[in-house]
C-alpha cells in the first residue's frame, strides 16, 4: 500500500468525486437536519463513524461472504453500527436524539454507505477501505457543513447557537431569513454548491443528452 | 373515524410529503426522474411496498418488540422485556423480505406489472422513504388502521412528487440552463421550488 494511493483515495471524494454533488448518493437522510450546525455536525460524525467502520469490517470478511447473500450481510453490519450510534445518542444526548428523530435510523438507507461497501470495500483490503470510507464521509461532511452553516447563519443569525448577527427581534439589525429554515432552502443551497463546484471544475459538467437542431430558416410563403 | 383517516391521508400526501418535506427517497427521486413513464412505474412500486410494509412493521412492533409485547408466551422473564432497540434491524429485515416476496409473487402471477417495474423493485429496499415511513409510524404511535392509511398516503405523495418532477424535467430539456447547473444542479433547484409550492398545503385540515 503506497501512501500516494491512500492519499488519493482519501482526498478524491472530497471535491473531485463528491458523493452528493457528483454521484447523487446519500442525499436522503441528511437535508432535513441541516437547520442548525449542531445537528449537522452530529449527523456528520455519525456518518463518518458508520461509514469508516462499515467499510473496514466489510472489507475484513469480503472473501468469506458468498456473493448472493452479500447485500444482507452488508445491511446487517451497517444496521448494527447505526443501532450503536442511536443508542449512544439516546443515552448521552437525549435532546439531540429527539431533534434528529428518525434521521439517525435513516443512516442505514444512506446510499453512500451501501454504495461504498459494494463498490470499494468488497474488492479492497480493510485499511484502504477504511480510508475510502473516511474520505467519502468527509465529502459528505463538506456539503452538509456548507448547507448547515448558511442555513443557521442566515436563518437565525447564529452559529452553534451563539448569536453572530443579532436579529431584529432581539433588538439587533438583522432581519432573519425565514426561508432558510424551511426545507426548500436546502435544495437551493445544494444546487448552488453544485454550480460553484462545477464552475471550478468544468470537467464535472453534464453533457446534453441530445442536441436540439437549429432553427430551420423560416419558409417564406409564396401564396401572397 | 373515517374523517380521521381521511385527514391523515391528506396530510401524508400533501402537507407532510415524504419527498418534498422530509427529503426521503431523494437518491432515487433525483436519479430516476428523467422520464415520466419510468417515474410512474417506480411511483406505483413505492405505493405498493409502503402500503404493505408499514402495517407489517406495525404488527412486528406491537407483537414482538414493544415492552411487554411477548407477555402472551407466559414466560415470566419475557413479561417486561423491551426489545425496541432491535427495531431498526427488524424493520429493514421485514422490508427486504417483503420486497423479495412481492417480487416473486408478481413474477409468478402478474408478469406484466413485474416487467414494467423491472429493476426498481429490488432497489426499493434501500429507498429511505420506505424505512422512513416505518420509523415515522413508530415515532407517532400509529395503530394498525392508521398505519395502513399512512403507508398508502406516504407512498401516493412520493409517487405524485416524482411524476411531477419527471414531467418538469422532460420540459427542461428545451431550456437554456447555465453549464454548471445542467443536470443535477437545476434538478435540485426545481425540486426546491416544488417543495416551496407544496408548503402552501401546510395547515390544510379536514
Amino acid at each position: 500500500m503506497t501512501t500516494a494511493k491512500a492519499k488519493s483515495v482519501l482526498f478524491e471524494p472530497i471535491f473531485n468525486n463528491n458523493p452528493i454533488a457528483l454521484q447523487i448518493l446519500g442525499i436522503c437522510s441528511a437535508l432535513a437536519i441541516t437547520t442548525t450546525l449542531e445537528n449537522t455536525i452530529t449527523m456528520c460524525l455519525a456518518v463518518i463513524f458508520v461509514l469508516t467502520c462499515a467499510n473496514f469490517s466489510i472489507a475484513l470478511i469480503r472473501n468469506l461472504v458468498p456473493s448472493n447473500i452479500r447485500i444482507i450481510v452488508q445491511m446487517t453490519i451497517i444496521t448494527s453500527l447505526v443501532i450503536l450510534v442511536d443508542q449512544v445518542l439516546q443515552a448521552y444526548h437525549y435532546a439531540l436524539s429527539r431533534e434528529l428523530s428518525v434521521f439517525v435510523g435513516l443512516i442505514i438507507t444512506n446510499c453512500i454507505i451501501l454504495g461504498r461497501a459494494e463498490a470499494f470495500a468488497m474488492s479492497n483490503p480493510p485499511v484502504m477501505s477504511a480510508i475510502d470510507g473516511f474520505g467519502n464521509a468527509l465529502g459528505y461532511t463538506v456539503v452538509l457543513l456548507f448547507v448547515g452553516f448558511c442555513r443557521e447563519l442566515f436563518g437565525s443569525g447564529t452559529l452553534f447557537g451563539i448569536p453572530v448577527m443579532l436579529p431584529t427581534t432581539e433588538g439587533g439589525w438583522y432581519y432573519t431569513n425565514g426561508l432558510m429554515l424551511l426545507p426548500p432552502s436546502a435544495f437551493f443551497l445544494i444546487g448552488v454548491f453544485i454550480w460553484a463546484l462545477r464552475a471550478w471544475k468544468p470537467d464535472q459538467v453534464e453533457q446534453d443528452q441530445f442536441e436540439i437542431a437549429p432553427h430551420t430558416p423560416a419558409r417564406t410563403s409564396q401564396a401572397f | 373515524m373515517l374523517e380521521h383517516y381521511l385527514s391523515l391521508f391528506i396530510r401524508a400526501v400533501f402537507v407532510e410529503n415524504m419527498a418534498l418535506a422530509f427529503f426521503l427517497g431523494m437518491c432515487t427521486f433525483l436519479a430516476i426522474s428523467k422520464r415520466v413513464e419510468t417515474a410512474l412505474g417506480l411511483g406505483i412500486a413505492v405505493i405498493v411496498v409502503l402500503t404493505i410494509t408499514v402495517p407489517v412493521n406495525n404488527l412486528v412492533l406491537h407483537n414482538l418488540l414493544d415492552e411487554g409485547a411477548l407477555a402472551w408466551t407466559g414466560i415470566a422473564a419475557l413479561q417486561t422485556l423491551d426489545m425496541r432497540f432491535l427495531g431498526l434491524l427488524c424493520y429493514i429485515g421485514v422490508i427486504a423480505a417483503l420486497v423479495q416476496i412481492l417480487e416473486m409473487t408478481l413474477d409468478r402471477y402478474v408478469p406484466a406489472l413485474y416487467n414494467a417495474l423491472g429493476i426498481f423493485l429490488p432497489l426499493i429496499t434501500v429507498n429511505c422513504a420506505i424505512l422512513g415511513a416505518s420509523l415515522f409510524m413508530v415515532e407517532r404511535h400509529y395503530d394498525f388502521g392508521e398505519s395502513v392509511v399512512f403507508g398508502f398516503g406516504a407512498g401516493a405523495g412520493w409517487a405524485l412528487a416524482i411524476v411531477l418532477l419527471a414531467a418538469i424535467r422532460e420540459k427542461l430539456k428545451y431550456s437554456d440552463v447555465p453549464d454548471g447547473l445542467k443536470g443535477l444542479g437545476i434538478t435540485f433547484i426545481v425540486t426546491g421550488l416544488m417543495s416551496l409550492g407544496f408548503m402552501s398545503f401546510a395547515g390544510v385540515q379536514l
